[in-house]
């Protein structure tokens, strides 16, 4: 076997017995990246020199017998927001091009504590708005399995690395679908996390109430291993969950007795694909060979899942991507042509004596924030902004965002009383195989329809987690979307495994 | 359907500290009335006597300890700056020239 073939769990028990050392296993992640990443596009930056100083460190450790955190001496690929101190972080966003935080995320200083080589800063779609990672402003990334089609967003990079076995883990954040969905597109293992279980302190933030930070990866087991060295609670983030963390690796390989799945019946609707559809009710039957007892159920506020989650997530990103005006970091414009061309408005105004068009012209710092943020943000982003400025508006306000907030209610309350009939909830990922690049660029709406199995967790605040299930005729991964009741993420790590002992979707692999 | 105007989008870039040019401006009024119309689906919904949920999780106040800590650095703080002096961002006159 290949070391890049190896899962993350498999290199370290061969680092452990010094079959191995942490800069071979590096090395051959670096070389893998060299090799593919032109035609995959995962990275935004690969980070050769501190990787490989880090695996060096790790090396001397070890054979000094010093102690050693859980992921000592393996590579980890880390979606590009996460703040990290001295290395440019972008969002993937010509605003934050050039951008170098002056501290580190909370999950990297895990990472770094747990020993981990990071080993770059994967493609994203920009401020992590997107299902297609199309909306990068600094590059593209390809889906492994076939170059014509997204890899999926907008963690797309997070997962492409991930299917092309250039890294055994990778970290992604999930807003409405975003860890799970390029892992179901790319047939990777993906987890978003209890709301509140992963700090989010040094997260370049979206949707506040609903981002969440998460581990991908090749296995369940690797995927216990990950959530456990980055879960915790943590002072600086006020919404992290102050409970403890289970070792969730200890106990994955568990199987769940007189399990109960929950199939809701507005899952199997208009719209869903009818091959991801089939690949579905084959892994459930699975599941049923392995005595698990199968309940229709029904999420009847499901539907209204996206329409609440474009307004509540819009009008949290126009809040928090306020700061980024043009002062403090980021993009500015330049100046002196902001002003020329400012001064030539007003003498045409002035010429045609149009009084009311001078009183409503912008002065001088509200124009360079404009311009600033015209020039820096992509146009999702600013579409994104718009419909959260318009719904958190005088006279909108109560129409759209309040009774958004109800509805999230609403949402929650049928997942609770779901809960009390089953253990999990089953179902796709995604309504489809991950599609051609280019083919929804211009229906935004289209785009959103993406996330409809997805988001409900979000706006519960509930774990759930997407493992390969399937593959089309014409080749593609299928993923199965779990969701557990807050906290349980041990539950849907236990199930995956389960399921993974059965099948061998998880081993598949697209050939370069 | 229900459809936002132009001059509404124009407002709303103002509000947003967002300057869109002639061609957004119209894209933008289309997409934003196509998406606002679909979130009208919400009107469906009876939500009388139901509290508004702005987190997944119950959010009570975190005090912080009332003591004196270290803060960032100023360098550090201006660091990222487009254009600073030694102690200030610094931007376009705010009052007169």
């Amino acid at each position: 076997m290949a070391l890049y073939e190896a899962s993350a769990t498999q290199l370290l028990s061969q680092l452990e017995s010094g079959e191995l050392t942490s800069v071979e296993v590096t090395q051959a992640c670096l070389d893998r990246i060299r090799e593919h990443d032109g035609s995959v596009g995962a990275f935004l930056k690969v980070m050769d020199e501190k990787a490989l100083a880090k695996a060096a460190e790790v090396d001397r450790k070890r054979k000094a017998g010093e102690e050693l955190g859980v992921l000592a001496g393996v590579p980890v690929a880390v979606k590009d927001l996460l703040c990290t101190e001295g290395e440019v972080t972008t969002c993937a966003s010509k605003m934050l091009e050039n951008f170098v935080p002056p501290y580190s995320s909370t999950v990297i200083k895990k990472l770094e504590a747990a020993d981990a080589v990071i080993i770059g800063k994967t493609n994203m779609d920009e401020f992590a708005m997107g299902g297609s990672t199309e909306n990068s402003a600094l590059g593209k990334t390809r889906n492994p399995w076939n170059t014509d089609l997204v890899p999926g967003g907008s963690s797309g990079g997070a997962a492409a690395c991930l299917a092309a076995q250039m890294v055994p883990l990778s970290i992604g954040t999930d807003t409405g679908g975003s860890i799970r969905q390029p892992a179901s597109f790319c047939g990777v293992v993906g987890l978003k996390p209890t709301y509140g279980r992963v700090s989010r302190f040094g997260l370049i933030a979206f949707t506040s109430s609903l981002d969440q930070i998460g581990p991908m990866a090749r296995t369940a087991e690797d995927t216990a291993l990950f959530l456990e060295a980055i879960s915790g609670h943590d002072p600086q983030d006020s919404t992290s969950a102050a409970v403890a963390c289970p070792l969730f690796s200890k106990s994955v390989d568990q199987p769940l007795e007189g399990l109960r799945i929950g199939l809701v019946k507005e899952h199997f609707g208009e719209g869903l694909d009818g091959e991801v559809e089939k690949a579905v009710r084959e892994a459930v039957a699975v599941y049923e060979k392995l005595g698990a007892k199968v309940v229709d159920i029904s999420l009847p506020h499901n539907k209204y899942g996206i329409a609440t989650y474009y307004i509540i997530a819009p009008s949290e990103a126009s809040s928090n991507l306020a700061r980024f005006d043009g002062a403090h970091y980021g993009h500015r414009c330049d100046e002196a042509t902001m002003l020329e061309e400012l001064q030539k408005e007003a003498e045409a105004l002035e010429a045609a004596n149009d009084k009311e068009g001078l009183r409503k012209m912008d002065t001088p710092l509200i124009r360079m924030y404009r311009q600033s943020r015209a020039e820096g943000f992509g146009p999702e982003v600013k579409r994104r902004i718009m419909l959260g400025t318009y719904t958190l508006s005088a006279g909108y306000y109560d129409a759209f965002y309040l009774k958004a907030l109800k509805v999230r209610r609403l949402i929650r309350e049928d997942y609770d009383k779901a809960f009390k009939a089953v253990d999990l909830i089953v179902g796709p990922t995604a309504p489809n195989p991950a599609f051609a690049a280019g083919s929804k660029t211009n229906d935004p709406l289209a785009m959103y329809l993406e996330d409809l199995y997805t988001v409900t967790a979000n706006l519960a605040g509930i774990p759930a987690m997407s493992i390969p299930c399937g593959m089309t005729s014409g080749g593609l991964p299928v993923g199965l979307h779990m969701q557990a009741p807050a906290l349980e993420e041990d539950r849907l790590l236990r199930a995956a495994y389960m399921f993974q002992k059965e099948t061998d979707w998880h081993a598949k692999t697209p050939s370069l | 359907m229900s459809s936002l105007t132009r001059e509404e989008v124009e407002k709303v870039s103002l509000l947003a500290r967002l300057r869109l040019s002639e061609e957004e401006l119209s894209t933008m009024t289309e997409q934003m009335s196509q998406i606002v119309s679909y979130v009208e689906l919400l009107e469906e919904v009876n939500t009388d006597d139901v509290e508004p949920m702005a987190h997944a999780v119950e959010q009570h106040n975190i005090f912080a300890e009332d003591a004196v800590h270290q803060s960032l650095p100023r360098e550090a703080a201006l660091a990222n700056a487009p254009k600073r002096d030694d102690e200030c961002f610094r931007v376009p006159a705010v009052l007169g020239d």
